[in-house]
């Protein structure tokens, strides 16, 4: 009597365990994925903003002309990148740029306090520190996935259901990661 | 292998639900009395049951409206503050959360709290002496805080629990000024001697209760809860220095009876604002309604 409900008893703690890890690959999963296109959203806003940012400070820096040429162009870049590494080059290129252009700005008291440029200037640096933010959130949902998808019993099913660990955000070059070098007569932004 | 934060939301909410029975049972027995009065005690329990409803209904969907109110708080926008929203945004960004909406309150003195049922339903609330003072990885350790506060649903049981009380209070304010001018209008008349008789009767039951309130106010807001969301903050920012460094600012600028100073209020924000600029040390450590400034500081540097 006590034997026939052994094995269903069994099949169905499997069968529930099955359906409860498959459940949290999948959101683990798709919380990364958000993750990742809220980078994607962020830099897309930032690059959005580079027009107006040019068009304001052209009049004032004639001999900055390199720092905006180079803005300009990764912006270019970013919009033509059919890769995750071109995306990633244009944008740390970007970002160093408009690191550049605000150092640089220090010395123009005109466009300081220009309306627009201090507008434009607080929603840049916004929008960077958000996507250090996103970046960092990133990581973190991809470390939950990944355990899981590595850790034993669960590394069997991510197996069987395809699931794939992701690589984690990095910055490539030890320069993105110090503050910006800030010297007029370098050569680099050419 | 539990998760702390998850841990933590399903307590918040289990404890609201108890908050919610306590004062169902409180509104009943008050009911009940009432109805002896008025003839008929299951009369009464009803007429308390209907307006307890009303009042937690409130408190849970309207809580951060009533909050903010109380402290004077202000709603803006992006194009209003750009810096405080830009930050704000920033932290929900970091803690995967949706955008709070984000408050100001016109005062020199620094401070920040949070309300709201939910992560979907939060508000940030932050004073311009804050703004002022801070820098911008201070404000985002700040900021952090009451994000950990939104994530790990502290604000749920706060708001809920404050705007229960606050209605308790200001209730027992009403009851005491109609009693005043009651006994002052009419000199006797029978019905108005039986209207006295109830709310001296309410007034005395109020008396008796007030200090349960206050202890269940403690209750929702534990020290505990500080010291989670100071780390979960930390977690946040990955930089637990910008809030040590902001908490060592603000808590020596609070000063006596200042606009923000408010007895309901005082758990809820990021440094108790009552305790004028000893909330630093460990005097007020007894009956605090946050561990002590140093302490939290202390802990966020070793990190």
């Amino acid at each position: 009597m006590e034997t026939n409900y052994i094995l269903p008893g069994i099949v169905f703690i499997i069968l529930a365990y099955i359906i409860y890890s498959y459940n949290r690959l999948v959101s683990l999963r798709n919380m990364a994925d958000t993750a990742y296109s809220n980078i994607d959203t962020l830099l897309q806003k930032r690059f959005d903003l580079v027009p107006n940012l040019v068009n304001t400070v052209k009049g004032y820096m004639a001999h900055e002309k390199d720092v905006l040429e180079t803005i300009t162009r990764a912006r270019t870049e970013w919009l033509n990148a059919s890769t995750m590494k071109e995306n990633a080059g244009a944008d740390q290129k970007a970002e160093k740029a408009l690191k550049t252009l605000f150092a640089v700005s220090e010395n123009y008291p005109d466009l300081k306090a220009n309306q627009n440029f201090m507008m434009l200037q607080e929603e840049l640096s916004g929008i960077e520190r958000k996507i250090a933010y996103a970046r960092q959130r990133y990581n973190r949902t991809v470390m939950a996935l990944n355990t899981v998808i590595q850790r034993f019993p669960t590394n069997i099913m991510a197996r069987i259901f395809n699931f794939t660990s992701r690589e984690y955000f990095t910055v490539e070059s030890t320069e993105a990661r110090s503050a910006p070098q800030i010297n007029m007569q370098d050569g680099e932004n050419k | 292998m539990m998760d702390p934060i998850y841990g933590r939301i399903s307590a918040n909410k289990r404890k609201t639900f108890f908050l919610f029975f306590l004062y169902a049972l409180l509104f009943g027995f008050i009911g009940y009395f009432i109805g002896i009065y008025l003839g008929d005690p299951v009369v009464g329990i009803i007429l308390a049951g209907v307006i307890f409803i009303i009042l937690f209904l409130i408190s849970y969907f309207s809580g951060q409206e009533v909050v903010t109110k109380m402290a004077g708080a202000r709603e803006v926008r992006k194009k209003d503050e750009p810096y405080l929203y830009n930050t704000v945004e920033a932290l929900s960004i970091a803690a995967g959360r949706p955008m709070p909406r984000v408050f100001i309150i016109e005062t020199e003195v620094p401070n920040a709290f949070a309300a709201g049922r939910n992560p979907d339903n939060a508000v940030i609330a932050v004073t311009r002496g804050l703004l002022n003072r801070l820098d911008r990885q201070e404000l985002e350790g700040v900021i952090a805080h009451e994000m950990a506060h939104i994530n790990n649903y502290d604000v749920l049981l706060a708001t809920v629990a404050i705007v229960l009380a606050g209605t308790i209070v200001f209730v027992s304010v009403i009851a005491r000024r109609m009693m005043l001018f009651g006994g002052m209008g009419r000199g006797g008349g029978r019905r108005g001697g039986q209207g006295q008789l109830i709310m001296i009767l309410i007034l005395l039951i109020v008396a008796i209760l007030a200090p349960i309130f206050a202890q269940l106010l403690k209750f929702a807001i534990s020290r505990q809860r500080e010291y989670l969301a100071d780390a979960t903050a930390a977690n946040f920012t990955g930089y637990p220095e910008g809030l040590a460094s902001a908490l060592e600012k603000i808590t020596n600028q609070q000063v006596k009876d200042s606009p923000i100073e408010n007895k309901a209020l005082e758990g809820l924000y990021i440094v108790n604002p009552s305790l004028g600029a000893r909330s630093g040390n460990r005097a007020g450590v007894l009956f605090a309604t946050h561990p002590p400034a140093v302490e939290r500081i202390k802990r966020l540097r070793a990190m």
